[in-house]
């Protein structure tokens, strides 16, 4: 399993009430489901991943997060995870609050644009970065608003929005993201793990 | 008709009372079973039909010789597998195949009821069938499942029962009838009761039949349960064995054709009146209304699991009223899950051969049955 997955699933406590945002072909419900909570379920877009889901036994919903969060109560859930998929949103902003709404913690994880490899890429190719975590062209990615670590933290200061955990993730080193170390955390991260508060 | 009195029933003894105030008791229910119900009783699969269904969703019907309306879904290893599953499947009241309907014998005249037959709801049909379970001594079904109609009667066994059934899988369907299938229904009990040979729903007892009416009444159905994609990609303009238009009012393209076709041949298995009947008690249902305008608590308290489906070509039961039943059930955290499948074959697909549709229902259910009954172990 991909060690964000692993580092997601060791923030989560037994027995919660789990929505995945975006969950994919399930993966990671699958884990948390077979090791953690059976109280999980998923909102994905794709149709292929939501039959995979069902292949795996996973309570799915055909959804788009955009749109769809507001059917879910306040609070309804101890967690809400949101894997790689926020800079992909066209209103990034809302789709936080909304997570933040509907669960009494979010984990959102985000591809660091701030990464050593991708300001390399644009400083000297001059070309838009194409790296492992992000290994779309230009033209053809669906990020709409990248973001780096520092990027962030800052949005959620500016929001207070409490982050209770910040973890770096660079290959298959772990590290935490504090205030004292963010400026270097934000240049060799190449995955930010935040769980948050309201 | 002594074909259809050979046909297996259940006599309910106890009384039920209907929506409409009247109470029945001692009447009979057609059914068929498929598959074998296992030491713990914990296989039961109830499957509701859709309007013009019957007890026969596998195999041969004996009465009219067609293969089964959910052959595709039901049978050894299959969506609803009957190696694995016990699933009884029963004639809904109102019905003409075998259960108590407008077509039975009104013991107080020894004739047909008719129009005397009392208006039944989707709520009564659940009601009537839920007796069968006391029949075959289950406790807790594990799955009820269906389409269209069967899948307001998913609703509303759920909502009447809300711990009788592990998992419930409506598909294709709606909360609450709309105005436009309500409209749609209309015009076809129009075209029943226009036809003179309808004879205010006397025509048994009178010896007559209005197929006209019914067959017109299929064939405007018949439309809405396909796409304008499909019926363009398999008929387009064809003309019907001629090379070129013949200036009158012969059926000269090939849906014509077909639409009359249908028609023809529904008359030969349908009663009017059933046909009347049903489709009011479709247009009656509103659970939404039966629960204060509050949908989500038509299933507080249950513990069912659902899977809801719906089809992209489906204009009949669209996914946006699909979706109303999801996020009802989403308002109360209840576990639901919710897909829809990409068709070009319209509000049918439920009935026909669409892979992905099949392999969900086929997953879920046996992903659904591992997990409760054999991960426990």
């Amino acid at each position: 399993m991909k060690q964000e997955f692993k580092i997601i699933s060791s923030l989560i406590n037994e027995n919660s009430k789990i929505l995945d945002v975006g969950c994919g072909n399930g993966e990671l419900m699958k884990y948390i489901l077979e090791n953690i909570s059976s109280n999980i379920r998923g909102l994905e877009i794709s149709k292929k991943n939501v039959q995979e889901c069902i292949e795996k036994g996973l309570t799915v919903i055909e959804g788009n997060a955009e749109l769809d969060l507001g059917q879910f109560p306040d609070k309804s859930f101890n967690y809400v995870i949101l894997s790689q998929t926020l800079q992909a949103f066209l209103n990034p902003e809302k789709v936080l609050y909304e997570l933040l709404r509907v669960g009494k913690k979010a984990i959102v994880t985000i591809p660091n644009f701030g990464h050593w490899k991708v300001r390399v890429d644009l400083l000297f190719k001059g070309t838009m970065p194409v790296t492992e975590n992000l290994p779309n062209e230009w033209y053809n990615t669906p990020n709409l608003h990248m973001c780096t670590i520092k990027d962030f933290v800052t949005f959620c200061n500016q929001r207070e929005l409490t982050l209770t955990k910040s973890i770096s993730l660079s290959g298959k080193k772990v590290s935490y993201i504090k205030k004292s170390n963010l400026n270097y955390k934000n240049l060799t991260s190449e995955l930010g793990i935040f769980e948050i508060e309201k | 008709m002594n074909k259809i009195d050979n046909l297996k029933k259940y006599i309910v003894k106890d009384k039920l009372k209907l929506d409409c105030g009247k109470e029945i008791s001692n009447f009979p229910l057609a059914y068929e079973t498929f598959g074998e119900l296992n030491e713990d009783k914990n296989n039961g699969i109830l499957i509701f039909h859709a309007l013009t269904g019957d007890q026969f969703p596998y195999g041969i019907n004996p009465i009219t010789n067609k293969e089964g309306w959910w052959n595709y879904a039901l049978g050894p290893n299959k969506a609803i597998d009957t190696n694995k599953f016990f699933v009884i499947s029963a004639n809904v009241i109102g019905g003409c195949m075998g259960s108590f309907g407008p077509s039975s014998i009104d013991p107080s005249t020894n004739k047909p009821y008719g129009s005397n037959f009392p208006v039944i709801t989707i709520n009564d049909m659940v009601n009537a069938q839920n007796f069968l379970l006391d029949y075959f001594k289950i406790k807790k079904l594990f799955a009820v499942i269906g389409g269209s109609m069967g899948g307001m009667q998913v609703l509303q066994f759920v909502s009447n029962f809300p711990n009788k059934a592990e998992v419930a899988v409506p598909i294709a369907c709606t909360a609450s009838h709309s105005a436009q299938n309500i409209a749609l229904n209309e015009l076809g009990r129009q075209a029943i009761m226009a036809d003179n040979e309808w004879d205010k729903g006397k025509y048994l007892e009178n010896g007559k039949s209005p197929s006209k009416g019914l067959a017109v009444a299929r064939m405007a159905a018949h439309i809405t349960y396909l796409s304008k994609k499909g019926l363009q990609e398999k008929f387009g303009r064809k003309l019907q064995e001629r090379d070129a238009l013949k200036f009158g009012f012969d059926a000269d393209f090939q849906i014509e054709s077909y639409l009359r076709y249908q028609g023809s041949v529904f008359v030969d298995r349908f009663d009017a009146n059933s046909y009347l009947y049903i489709t009011r008690a479709m247009d009656y249902f509103d659970l939404t209304n039966q629960f204060n305008g509050n949908l989500s608590d038509a299933f507080k308290g249950s513990k069912t699991k659902f899977f809801i489906i719906s089809f992209t070509s489906d204009w009949l039961y669209p996914t946006s009223e699909n979706r109303e039943i999801v996020i009802a059930l989403n308002a109360i955290g209840a576990d639901v899950g919710f897909i829809e499948i990409t068709s070009d074959k319209g509000h049918d697909s439920f009935l026909l051969d669409v892979p992905d549709f099949l392999n969900s229902v086929k997953n879920f259910l046996n992903n659904s049955y591992k997990n409760i009954h054999e991960a426990r172990v």
